[in-house]
């Protein structure tokens, strides 16, 4: 079951690595979740779910090149597999699907 | 802010040491490094918006919000399994390692021995204090009725005792109380068997006695011996007094003109109880006899010398009883003028050590007295744990190389942690067994410290005693070996493979000189205190009371009028004069009485009732009027003395002692002329001030003392004379005779026993500061002894060179003596001597003696050491490297 479900803050990271493409590391995702949606991403709950993603075969993660920035500590970049794209794509389905039933939508009415 | 980012650059622009530490070590090594990476990269995105002191906070929260299950690492059982594996290796190298170096194995050894048996005596202390009552089966469900008894505008009294009313109420009004026992102290009387007599002391108690407490009968029915009246319950101990062989049972016992009839033999009372008695008579009895005459005995503020006790059924919590007790309070309070009276439960657990009551049954130690004791055992078994740790450092050099080899061969850091983590607790270990016999000797020296102490505990061994035991020393070496092994498990193996005086081993020189200058620090204010609190303690006992106590004998009276014995002791050339009075000043004894002068305005003033030759054999200074002129019988009585706080309390004739004289003031309801003022002297113990007082004429005191004013050479041989003319006027009760200052060395005794702890912890301290000092000057001499060598080649003398070794010790010590001198004199000043009203101010010699002391026995150390070192002979030194 593990690997077919994908939460709401999830499937945002997801999205996040994704868009991120080369870029994708811990504090970089956490910037950027917090530049689209205006919430504050806190690292340790970032953490967590990037630990569960790949725990769940949806990332896979590699060390970068250390530099004097950090510490001189190496950063985690993260990357998006197939089974994540796969996932991914299942959940825009899903969405999409169930927009299009919907006969018609006005947001001033709601 | 601006200072903020300044700061930043230097100690604060990193973040908080001991938190990177702490991530380090439970952080999976997977995660760690870009866990590391991303708090760093907050901490400097922080340390430029917030500053330093906010980034810092922030990265200190962050690591310990990320101590979560999936970043902590798991345990390494291959870890323990390889320190399991080389314990043997482990005892093998400690062995050699003490067996090598003896002098500093000594040092260690002895130091934590020592220190240690302190320690083992505290925790004997403490565990037959945990013990009190432990014989009681009920021990968890049994609670004592305490009082607190708050007089309108008086500090109120907390009393271990209570009234004979809450005793009655608890059967008829408190649900939930499965058994109860009333008692009364003060029984005490002449037990007459035939034509012997015994003095005896006895506890009224009713029948649910042997109910609530578990103190078995040999004979006799526990359920009845004691619900008649006129029953006697007898321990083995004081049935043997009486009867000798004798069956006691069914006996009759004669107190004044009672008889009592023995209805049970009790086993003696164990000596861990709160609770003692020699023998027991049945309240029943008290109701007969004090009850009949006396109404007062059953009211709800008689709660002087009543104690009452309960168990509460299994499972039950107090809270119900003591709602009962809160509303039995409101109820009684109402009926009370001019005072409350309220009653709660204690448990039995907390009786024998718990907050200071008065009246208290039994033995009971307060929690300070406890927290004193520890803490000086662990100021002693830290000292040695100093000298662990210094010496450990310091000999590092010897054993780096084995730690070198130990990686090498594939350990790691936390193997040789573990290593001489474990070497230490054997060390410790092994001091233990020293340890033990040092106990041994030192239980019985404290036991015979003070009567109080032997009273109190027995120190026997017991399981929980070991087991403390034990704790105490594994505790102790893991304290001693921390430091040490997290130096050892840093060593770098390849370069002190290479070269081993690439070690930096005097790195911690500045740990260590810290050590030593608080070890001292510590020696020197316990000297100082020991020194001061043994001339304060003197000073107490030679103070001028205001009137003389040499050569006084004071003589109890048991209820005999004197007039014989008087005129017999006469006779005795040694007896120069001889007084009778009602009671003996300041010794701690104080007996009130109202006055009054003006309407309106009465205070209570303290009172001896004194014959006319009272003030003449003490020595009294009345600074006017006379002695007592008439001998009048005591509804007679017309006459007063008082003191000049008598004149001031009540504004007598302006406090004028010549107008005072033939004033009129009313005592007790008599009306009595003031016919001599007495110069102020000290009534009470000199931890109070002086008060007003009063003396009043009586002709006679039965129940009072005689003083006797002796010139001897002999003493020992007056006493006995003493003795034989008392044996032939009193046959019962032996003679009780004290001299008066010796009365007054007991009164201050626990002064006394204080400083001799102290003293005995000092000596203790300075001994083990002392071998630490011992070790590091031997260490030092011995690294620098080429340098030396060199020096004196090239033309040091050895002054210079002795001045050179010693100079950095000495200074260590100055700066102890700096920090511990003032602090002592502060605490005494400040604290201790506020308790007392009167006594002398600190000596200048009192505080420097001890600390010159010390600090001889110092320099004579490093003096010794360091001279040994500069008279060798450099070519041997410089040809042998």
């Amino acid at each position: 079951m593990k690997g077919t479900n994908l939460g709401e803050f999830e499937e945002l990271v997801l999205l996040t690595i994704a868009a991120l493409v080369q870029d994708a590391y811990s504090v970089a995702i956490c910037d950027e979740l917090e530049k689209h949606t205006g919430r504050v991403s806190k690292l340790g709950v970032v953490h967590t779910v990037l630990n569960r993603l790949e725990e769940k075969g949806l990332v896979k993660s590699r060390m970068g090149e250390a530099t004097s920035a950090r510490g001189g500590k190496r950063k985690r970049y993260y990357e998006v597999t197939q089974a994540g794209k796969i996932g991914l794509i299942r959940a825009k389905e899903v969405r999409d699907g169930l927009w299009n039933i919907i006969p018609g939508f006005n947001i001033e009415t709601a | 802010m601006k200072t903020n980012l300044k700061k930043g650059s230097s100690e604060n622009g990193q973040p908080p040491r001991w938190a990177q530490v702490f991530l380090a070590w439970y952080c999976r090594p997977s995660l760690l490094e870009d866990l590391e990476g991303d708090l760093n990269e907050y901490f400097d995105r922080n340390l430029r918006k917030k500053g330093a002191r906010y980034a810092r906070l922030v990265y200190m929260i962050d690591v310990l919000k990320f101590f979560r299950p999936y970043t902590v690492r798991k345990p390494d059982f291959l870890n323990l399994w390889i320190h399991y594996l080389m314990i043997g290796s482990y005892i093998r190298t400690s062995r050699r390692s003490l067996v090598r170096n003896k002098l500093f194995s000594f040092i260690n050894i002895i130091g934590l021995a020592v220190s240690m048996s302190v320690g083992l005596l505290v925790i004997a202390f403490l565990a037959d204090l945990y013990a009190y009552d432990d014989f009681q089966e009920k021990k968890d469900r049994t609670y004592r009725i305490i009082t607190h008894q708050q007089a309108t505008g008086q500090n109120g009294i907390d009393v271990a005792s209570t009234s004979i009313k809450v005793g009655r109420k608890l059967g008829e009004t408190i649900p939930g109380v499965e058994d109860f026992t009333i008692m009364r102290s003060g029984f005490s009387g002449d037990a007459r068997i035939g034509q012997n007599a015994f003095p005896l002391e006895a506890l009224w108690a009713d029948q649910s006695f042997f109910k609530v407490f578990t103190f078995p009968l040999v004979t006799g029915d526990p359920g009845s011996a004691l619900k008649e009246p006129y029953s006697l319950v007898l321990t083995e101990k004081t049935a043997k007094k009486l009867f000798a062989d004798a069956d006691p049972m069914g006996q009759t016992v004669r107190f004044d003109t009672i008889n009592y009839v023995v209805t049970g033999i009790a086993k003696d009372v164990p000596h861990l109880s709160h609770l003692r008695f020699d023998a027991l008579i049945s309240f029943a009895s008290a109701d007969a006899t004090l009850g009949k005459t006396d109404e007062y005995l059953y009211t709800w503020d008689n709660v002087w010398n009543n104690y009452v006790y309960l168990t509460l059924p299994k499972g039950e919590t107090p809270e119900d009883a003591q709602r009962a007790l809160d509303r039995l309070n409101t109820e009684e309070n109402k009926a009370m003028i001019g005072q409350q009276v309220t009653v709660s439960l204690q448990p039995l657990k907390d009786v024998a050590l718990g907050n200071h009551l008065s009246n208290n049954i039994g033995a009971a130690t307060s929690p300070l007295v406890v927290w004193v004791l520890i803490g000086l055992a662990f100021v002693i078994i830290l000292s040695a744990c100093f000298n662990y740790t210094n010496l450990s450092i310091a000999r590092a050099l010897r054993r780096s190389r084995e730690v070198g080899m130990r990686k090498i061969m594939g350990a790691r850091k936390s193997h040789v942690l573990g290593q001489f983590m474990a070497e230490s607790v054997m060390i410790a270990l092994l001091a233990l067994l020293i340890s033990f016999g040092l106990y041994l000797f030192l239980r019985k020296e404290f036991l015979a410290l003070s009567p109080e102490i032997s009273e109190l505990v027995s120190l026997d061994l017991s399981l929980q005693s070991i087991l403390g035991f034990v704790a105490l020393a594994t505790l102790t070496g893991l304290a001693a070996g921390f430091l040490p092994a997290v130096f050892l498990s840093r060593i770098n193996a390849v370069s002190v493979m290479k070269d081993a005086s690439g070690l930096k081993l005097f790195k911690h020189i500045g740990l260590r000189k810290t050590l030593i200058v608080l070890q001292y620090t510590l020696s020197l204010a316990f000297i100082a205190t020991t020194m001061i609190g043994y001339g304060q303690y003197k000073g107490l006992l030679n103070f001028d009371l205001g009137f003389s106590t040499q050569n006084v004998l004071n003589i109890k009276l048991r209820g005999a009028d004197p007039a014989v014995l008087i005129k017999e002791l006469e006779e005795l050339k040694e007896v120069t004069g001889i007084s009778q009075s009602m009671m003996v000043t300041s010794v701690g004894a104080s007996y009130g009485a109202l006055m009054k002068y003006k309407p309106g305005d009465s205070a209570i003033v303290w009172q001896n009732r004194v014959d006319e030759h009272y003030l003449s054999v003490h020595k009294h200074n009345l600074v006017s009027g006379s002695n007592f002129l008439l001998r009048p019988s005591k509804e007679n009585e017309s006459e007063v003395i008082v003191n000049q706080q008598v004149l001031k309390r009540f504004n007598i004739a302006g406090q004028d002692p010549q107008k005072a004289l033939g004033q009129f003031v009313t005592v007790d309801g008599q009306k009595l002329s003031i016919i001599g003022v007495l110069k102020d002297f000290h009534y009470g113990t000199l931890e109070n001030k002086i008060e007003p007082v009063v003396f009043r004429y009586s002709k006679s005191q039965p129940n009072g003392y005689l003083n006797l004013k002796i010139v001897s050479q002999d003493p020992a041989a007056t006493m006995a004379k003493i003795e034989r003319l008392w044996k032939s006027f009193d046959k019962v009760h032996p003679l009780e005779a004290r001299f008066y200052n010796n009365q007054i060395e007991k009164v201050y005794s626990r002064y006394s026993t204080m400083v001799k702890v102290i003293g005995f912890v000092a000596v203790l301290a300075i001994c083990i500061a002392s071998l630490g000092l011992l070790g590091m000057v031997v260490f030092t001499t011995e690294t620098r002894l080429n340098e030396i060598s060199i020096r004196k080649v090239l033309g040091a003398s050895e002054i210079e060179l002795v001045y050179l070794l010693c100079k950095g010790f000495l200074a260590l010590l100055g700066i102890g003596a700096l920090i511990a001198l003032p602090v002592t004199y502060l605490f005494f000043d400040k604290i201790v001597l506020t308790r007392f009203a009167y006594h002398q101010p600190i000596g200048i010699s009192e505080l420097f003696s001890g600390v010159l002391l010390v600090m001889m026995l110092a320099l004579l150390l490093i003096g010794s050491q360091t001279a040994k070192a500069a008279r060798n002979n450099p070519a041997r030194v410089l040809k042998s490297k």
